[in-house]
């Protein structure tokens, strides 16, 4: 039977009550008394030499507070990068400057030049628009190949070239990959783009910066995943604000999907200007803002090569990949082609030998940065993209192929760096085949046909590396931060509890799920448990959610403070009940003695805590309070296994998805329908990747998908009803709930499927040369490949 | 957006004296003018609202038998009411969202002649007569390129009327982004013979397919349409599909139509 509470229970999310009823309290929603509103004046060519910025009439507009531009920001930190490369001869990466505001060059469309502060949204707007702007425009540079080529455009002057960094992985292990692609039976080769997308999360970006005088403190409110990270990036390296000076809030956030990781310029402006003004300066992103200044996702250009012996058996993989990097190097972008993406290129196989070399390229885009998966979703697809041609080419089932290759002994270390903890990649393929019918599809298939439409079957595999991070690994690896969590645990007087967690909620149910791990380890009700989350006045340092992280790591911390909350409890237990500590056990919120009747509630535990009438003070202090930072000694690896099935109209070339279904392995599960809630958000997003979505620039820059009338969003009718599972389960050996994280396979394991089953639709149909389509399977797209 | 005035006139002569102003808009359902002014790409002087004049709401049945639809109705009304021509109801019933169809009027997407809508597809096929505040225009000489018609300056569309033929369907293929017509495709058989208009297309804007309809007004069926193809010269090409791919979904699409009338 279902559990009513507890870890495996699904009550449904209590913060949705305040979500769907309007009373959630976003970004946008905070007004301070005398705030000033600012507008960004962006650039509308992709690359230019500023050769002035007269803002002398625009000041003088009606309601004008404050124009700035990038002068005022001269000799002042610009925008950091959290994570260094270092490349394949040993030399870092070429890193340079992103000021907070253009100085000198403008570098893509959206790049801001100046930011106009004024009494009223409507005023600044006016303003900006009186801003005389001389841009000498300079060739841009948008192709990554082409923006490589000697005699390029640079894209910044001051560096060597528009190479970021030249990555190998594992270089020492290139020659030996070499060698066994010289002695291979069979090698598939496969070039293909994992396109640029925006990620839109359905509220956009916003920042308030408040100071005050009297105390010399500065808040910022902005829709952030992670405020502790913002208040360190642009306390220490922007702003020179102390952190206890900086207070920075991300209440409810309306969905991040990565790109609200990053520190962005427009939240360091509006806390500079509050302090320069002395008044509040809010600003909120229009959509079109949104597409041309939040980081985008993906955009790697990839060629692979996966060598097999005459068994079958994969004996080396080798990948070229282009990532591109766009104008500026975003917060983390330089880990994700690199990081999150090299060492995931085992996949479920047990492939011995692998190289990957990832070339990082600066082009006059919008800078790219992590989207929901991060590396994972361009590693799983290039790999189970060449193995599904690997097995038309070789006549195999491209499950059995699969399955011959699997890893199957645990734990397991990869050829690129790290170790499965545990796994059992056959059982969720067995269950996936129980949730398909693959033997129905052929009556399918003819049924299809009967109706002049042809129906594909895609099935794909995958893994991904969650729980980020051990800091100590990441550290090596470049990061220029810790990847743990807290967590403070505070029981109230009368036993309710209040957990801060360094974890943040923007979307995927912490209110709700993190209350039930605590019920089940006190046995007291979850109503009892509060969440606090997003407020660097009331959490511990904390680092925030992204990387299917949270229960992992923010879980385990929470885990490890709530242990250290109950054997203090035990001994206040003890004394209250005259017992001896090691006899004193905690069961549905009543503390007893082994063996005896003698117990005392939960409450009267907590009572006696911050009332010590009757407290062994000598012994314990009074309270219960306790905080943990948990350190995860490895990823967590979820994996699982995916199928689509698709019709494909030959006369029109659109796709529709008939059936999805995922089998995922994700450790032990807390709640079952949250779970599934992700699982079937990252499934629209991975779906809409391959079939919808693409951002794309024409030769000079310009963004050409710059509004929802050209950057085609999945809607819910472009979805099929899924079908989704996480019966399978392999507990995660080394954090304390056993939990892997759900967040992001989804969006890393549903891409190939579709392809795979639009590529396997065609070649039914007799299109033997169709191997293969770049994503998104558009209806044009797919068309005109049908047609030669 | 930039500041302007707003009237809301009660009477389409109201309406008409509003619009003598300089610079002054007639504002319909206001779904492609709001976001073009929130865009800051139009500036009037003064926004007139046609959605208060109740003559020009509703739809009736004309005593020569065509349907005739008020120029300020919005989709959701066709869709609801213009059970007299189905295949007008089902267009309707097919624009946008529920909000769209909700705000978005008859005459307004006809004054905007945008290239991708539907309803110029629905009254060129329909040989519609195109009522306004003093004349009435035949569809065929209303549609005079993308985003251009027969209207003059501060011209209102009070009405439409559509003869009701015996046959006929829409056909609209989707533009995957915007859900606008990537190309649709309206089919009419009357008494006298077959129209097709076709939509989404063309960068001329909505046209009339004349060698499919002296093959149809023949033979209404959708073999009829065989070894027939529009071509791609002049077709819109763009990021959602090439002109040869347009090109051939317009050929796709009529004969869906025309199964879908028979």
């Amino acid at each position: 039977m279902p559990k009513d509470h507890g870890i495996g229970a699904s009550p449904k999310r209590r913060e949705d009550v305040r979500f769907l009823t309007g009373n959630g309290n976003y970004t946008d929603d905070i007004n301070i008394h005398g705030q000033a509103y600012v507008h960004f004046l962006r650039s509308d060519v992709a690359h230019g030499r500023i050769n002035k910025v007269d803002t002398e009439a625009a000041a003088a507009m009606p309601g004008v507070v404050r124009v700035f531009t990038g002068a005022d920001f001269e000799g002042m930190g610009g925008l950091p990068c959290g994570w260094q490369v270092t490349d394949k001869h040993g030399e870092v990466m070429q890193e340079p400057a992103h000021p907070v505001l253009a100085q000198g060059k403008v570098r893509h469309v959206g790049d801001p030049i100046a930011a106009v502060v004024a009494e009223t949204y409507e005023q600044a707007r006016d303003a900006a628009e009186a801003i005389e702007v001389d841009i000498e425009d300079l060739p841009a540079v948008v192709d990554m190949k082409a923006a490589l080529q000697d005699g390029a455009p640079k894209v910044h002057d001051d560096l060597k070239n528009n190479l970021c960094y030249d990555w190998g992985f594992v270089e020492e292990n290139k020659p030996a990959v070499d060698e066994a692609f010289d002695k291979a039976a069979h090698v598939t080769t496969l070039e293909l783009v994992n396109q640029r997308l925006v990620a839109n999360p359905m509220e956009p970006r916003v920042a308030v910066g408040d100071y005050n005088r009297s105390t010399d403190d500065s808040t910022l409110y902005t829709t952030s995943q992670n405020p502790h990270v913002i208040r360190l990036l642009m306390g220490a390296f922007v702003l020179g604000i102390p952190e206890h000076k900086l207070r920075v809030v991300a209440p409810d956030v309306g969905g991040g999907f990565g790109t609200k990781i990053f520190h962005y310029a427009e939240e360091a402006f509006c806390t500079y200007a509050a302090r320069q003004l002395a008044r509040p300066v809010k600003w909120t992103a229009s959509r079109s803002e949104a597409f041309m200044s939040d980081a985008h996702g993906r955009d790697h250009v990839t060629k692979i090569e996966l060598a097999l012996d005459a068994d079958n058996n994969f004996t080396a993989l080798r990948t070229e990949t282009y990532a591109n990097m766009g104008a500026y190097l975003s917060t983390f972008a330089p880990s994700v082609p690199t990081w999150l993406h090299g060492t995931l290129m085992a996949g479920n196989y047990k492939t011995p030998l692998i190289y990957v070399n990832v070339k990082a390229v600066f082009t006059n885009t919008v800078p790219v940065d992590a989207y929901r998966g991060a590396g994972r979703p361009e590693a799983t697809y290039q790999l189970e993209r060449v193995i599904d041609k690997a097995a038309r080419e070789l006549g195999v089932d491209p499950i059995e192929l699969r399955r011959q290759n699997f890893i199957t002994e645990f734990p397991y270390a990869t050829p690129v760096a790290v170790e499965y903890d545990t796994g059992d990649y056959n059982a969720t393929m067995d269950k996936l085949l129980e949730m398909i019918d693959r033997d129905g599809f052929e009556a399918r298939a003819e049924e299809s046909k009967k109706r002049g439409k042809l129906r594909g079957l895609g099935v794909n595999c995958y893994i991904e590396a969650c729980g980020i991070a051990p800091s100590n690994l990441v550290g090596q690896l470049g990061a220029r931060a810790g990847l743990y969590e807290s967590a403070t645990v505070r029981v109230n007087a009368t036993g309710g509890i209040t957990v801060m967690t360094g974890s943040h909620s923007h979307g995927q149910g912490h209110e709700t799920a993190f209350p039930q791990v605590i019920a089940e380890m006190l046995g007291i009700d979850e109503s009892m448990v509060e969440i606090v989350h997003g407020d660097t006045s009331k959490v511990p340092m904390g680092m925030g959610t992204y990387g299917s992280r949270s229960l992992a790591v923010g879980g385990s911390a929470m885990v490890r403070a709530t242990e250290k909350v109950i054997n203090k409890a035990k001994k206040i237990a003890a004394h209250l009940l005259e017992a001896s500590e090691a006899d004193i056990e905690l069961k549905d919120g009543a503390f007893s003695v082994a063996g005896t009747d003698k117990s005392v509630a939960w409450g009267d535990v907590t009572l006696a805590a911050y009332v010590p009438h009757n407290y062994p003070l000598e012994d314990i202090e009074p309270g219960l309070e306790e905080t943990a930072f948990y350190d995860p000694s490895n990823f967590t690896y979820p994996a699982g296994a995916y199928a689509c099935e698709i019709e494909l109209d030959p006369e029109t070339g659109k796709v529709t998805i008939e059936s999805f279904a995922a089998a995922d392995d994700f450790g032990n599960v807390v709640n079952p329908m949250i779970v599934s809630g992700q699982v079937h958000g990252g499934l629209a997003q991975g779906i809409g990747q391959a079939l919808l979505e693409g951002a794309a620039y024409d030769e000079n820059g310009q963004l050409l998908t710059g509004s929802y009338m050209d950057y085609a969003m999945p809607r819910a009718d472009d979805m099929p009803f899924f079908e989704v599972d996480h019966s399978c389960q392999t507990p995660c050996t080394h954090n304390p709930l056993g939990v892997k994280g759900c967040g992001e396979a989804g969006a890393i394991g549903s891409p190939p499927a579709v392809v795979n089953a639009v590529v396997d639709a065609l070649q039914r149909a007799g299109k033997t040369d169709v191997t293969h389509i770049d994503m998104p399977l558009s209806p044009s797209r797919v068309w005109a490949v049908m047609n030669g | 957006m930039y500041a302007f005035d707003f009237e809301k006139p009660g009477s389409i002569a109201d309406a008409v004296a509003a619009l003598k102003d300089e610079d002054a808009q007639a504002l319909g359902g206001g779904q492609t003018l709001i976001p073009t002014l929130k865009q800051r790409l139009a500036m009037p002087s003064k926004l007139v609202s046609l959605t208060g004049i109740s003559e020009m709401q509703g739809v009736c049945r004309g005593d020569d038998g065509a349907v005739c639809v008020g120029g300020a109705t919005p989709h959701a009304v066709v869709a609801a009411e213009a059970g007299d021509y189905p295949a007008l109801a089902a267009l309707a019933a097919g624009i946008g969202d529920p909000a769209v169809r909700n705000r978005g009027t008859i005459g307004g997407s006809l004054a905007n002649n945008d290239p991708a809508a539907c309803y110029p597809a629905a009254a060129l096929a329909s040989a519609a007569t195109i009522v306004t505040d003093h004349r009435e225009i035949a569809a065929d000489d209303y549609f005079q390129g993308m985003f251009t018609t027969a209207l003059d300056e501060g011209e209102i569309v009070t009405e439409v009327r559509f003869p009701v033929p015996e046959k006929a369907a829409y056909m609209k293929f989707e533009q995957p982004a915007s859900r606008f017509a990537l190309v649709g495709v309206f089919v009419a058989k009357f008494a006298d013979g077959v129209r097709v208009a076709v939509t989404g297309a063309s960068e001329e804007g909505v046209f009339r397919w004349t060698e499919a309809e002296q093959a149809l007004s023949g033979d209404f069926s959708a073999a009829a349409l065989d070894g027939l193809s529009v071509p791609a010269d002049g077709m819109i090409g763009d990021l959602h599909g090439s002109g040869a791919y347009r090109a051939h979904l317009v050929v796709v699409m009529t004969k869906r139509a025309v199964e879908a009338a028979a």
